[in-house]
């Protein structure tokens, strides 16, 4: 198919962006933002609250909100690197919360489209599911490394409390989205 | 930035996942393959972040004691009231102390009794929360040219809190009694009875592998034993308690849910270290 250089021309009244180097950084940033402000928000967790599961709770909604509404700045290389960080932050087997959180990102990824036509009361129940899923597979993988069975009242605890802060994420989060967006689609 | 062909790309975005659970795996694996690996690489994380958790712990410890002073304000009549009853209660047991100290002196005469050496301590600001969903342990900053060896015993004002596990070069973690790989011999006080403490990851461990023929009395007294040369005998851990399902638990003096502080004691022993610490003790000078 070949096209005659008058329609390969940008439209008039749309110049191309300047691919300068502020817009590049900036494009870098918005791309690494959830992996930066989940990081952040990890290791400022692991303050002494008196929470033990906090990290991994505040992990799941950001890693599903993320991989469902800016998959760019959620890849499972990024996912992983974020689930190490946590098992090296907490005293957790190496590799079990990499499972989880992939686990989740995995699920949250294959039912991306579905989940974006969604209200929020669905989303939100599609990830208390999802975050079920991924404690039960964090626990089994953790019984399997430590060879022991560890208590399970954490599981309950963990799902409750990630399910309770995912509203409050997902708000300030889809903020951000917008705000980044917008920032997008700026000529 | 690589230019790739779509197809390639769109190959290569629906196999990172894939490809990111194989890895994880493989990591899994070294992990349990190569403990030492993943205590360094724990260590250099905790070091590298250790500064920043004491400077935001400084401001969180501020809120916390603002609030625990404003419940204070709100029990101020009760505990006034159980403060004197208990003051009064010290008074007698302060007589009956200084009654037994004398005879605890003349005794020793008596007997030219050698007394131990007092074992000397570095005191460490607990700055983070170092264990997990599955496990119980505590971050501490540490000065830069510190002394601290993995296997010390961590004791807060009140009693036994852990293991020293892991020492970095700012940092050094604490596995608490309570979590569910800490095992420690103890002794029961009244019958002079050893048993074992076993960690559950709840806020009571649980009593384990007392001999036949004792039995634990509620409200017992439990201290370390010297068994297996990890702890000195005596040290202050907690009273038996049943729960109840009936079992016998351990009630530990040290508050381990509100940490503060902590003094790690060098008594130079150098027993059987927590499953994580597979790494031996280092070496260090015989005890004066």
């Amino acid at each position: 198919m070949s096209l005659s250089p008058k329609l390969r021309a940008p439209p008039p009244g749309r110049p191309e962006p300047p691919q300068d180097l502020a817009r590049r950084i900036e494009a870098l940033l918005r791309l690494a933002f959830p992996l930066l402000s989940t990081a952040v928000v990890l290791i400022l967790s692991v303050t002494p609250t008196g929470l033990p599961a906090l990290a991994f709770a505040l992990a799941m909604p950001s890693v599903a909100f993320w991989t469902v509404f800016r998959p760019a700045g959620m890849a499972p290389p990024i996912v992983f690197i974020l689930g190490l960080l946590l098992d090296l932050l907490t005293l957790a087997p190496l590799g079990v919360h990499i499972i989880a959180l992939l686990a989740l990102h995995g699920a949250a990824m294959r039912l991306r489209f579905w989940l974006a036509r969604q209200g929020f009361f669905m989303v939100w129940l599609c990830f208390c599911l999802g975050a079920l899923g991924a404690i039960l597979l964090a626990w089994g993988f953790t019984a399997l490394l430590l060879l022991t069975l560890p208590p399970w009242p954490p599981i309950l605890h963990t799902l409750l409390l990630t399910a309770g802060l995912y509203p409050p994420i997902a708000i300030i989060l889809s903020r951000a989205h917008e705000v980044m967006r917008r920032a997008e689609d700026l000529p | 930035m690589i230019r790739l062909s779509i197809p390639l790309r769109q190959a290569l975005a629906r196999l990172s996942l894939p490809i990111m659970i194989a890895v994880a795996f493989g990591v899994m694996l070294l992990g349990k393959a190569d403990t030492l690996l993943v205590e360094r690489l724990r260590i250099t994380l905790s070091d590298a972040l250790t500064p920043i958790y004491g400077a935001i712990s400084q401001p969180v410890n501020a809120v916390e004691e603002a609030i625990e002073e404003i419940q204070s304000l709100a029990t101020l009549r009760s505990d006034n009231a159980r403060l004197r009853e208990e003051n009064e209660r010290l008074r007698r047991w302060h007589a009956a102390a200084l009654g037994l100290e004398a005879e605890n002196t003349l005794l020793r005469r008596q007997l030219g009794f050698m007394p131990e050496a007092a074992p000397n301590f570095h005191a460490a600001r607990v700055v983070a929360d170092g264990g997990g969903t599955y496990a119980r342990a505590v971050l501490l900053a540490v000065p830069p040219q510190h002394a601290i060896r993995k296997g010390q015993v961590a004791l807060d004002e009140r009693g036994f809190v852990g293991r020293v596990t892991e020492v970095g070069s700012r940092s050094a973690r604490v596995l608490l009694a309570t979590d569910m790989n800490s095992r420690v011999p103890v002794t029961l006080e009244g019958s002079r009875a050893r048993a074992v403490m076993a960690g559950t990851n709840g806020a009571r461990p649980r009593l384990a592998h007392w001999p036949e023929g004792v039995i634990p009395q509620e409200g017992e007294r439990v201290v370390t034993s010297a068994q297996a040369n990890a702890f000195p005998a005596g040290l202050p851990v907690g009273v038996v308690r049943r729960n109840a399902q009936g079992s016998l638990e351990v009630e530990l003096f040290a508050r381990l849910d509100n940490l503060e502080m902590v003094r790690l004691f060098d008594f130079g022993l150098s027993g059987i270290l927590p499953p994580e610490a597979v790494a031996r003790p280092e070496p260090r000078p015989a005890r004066r």
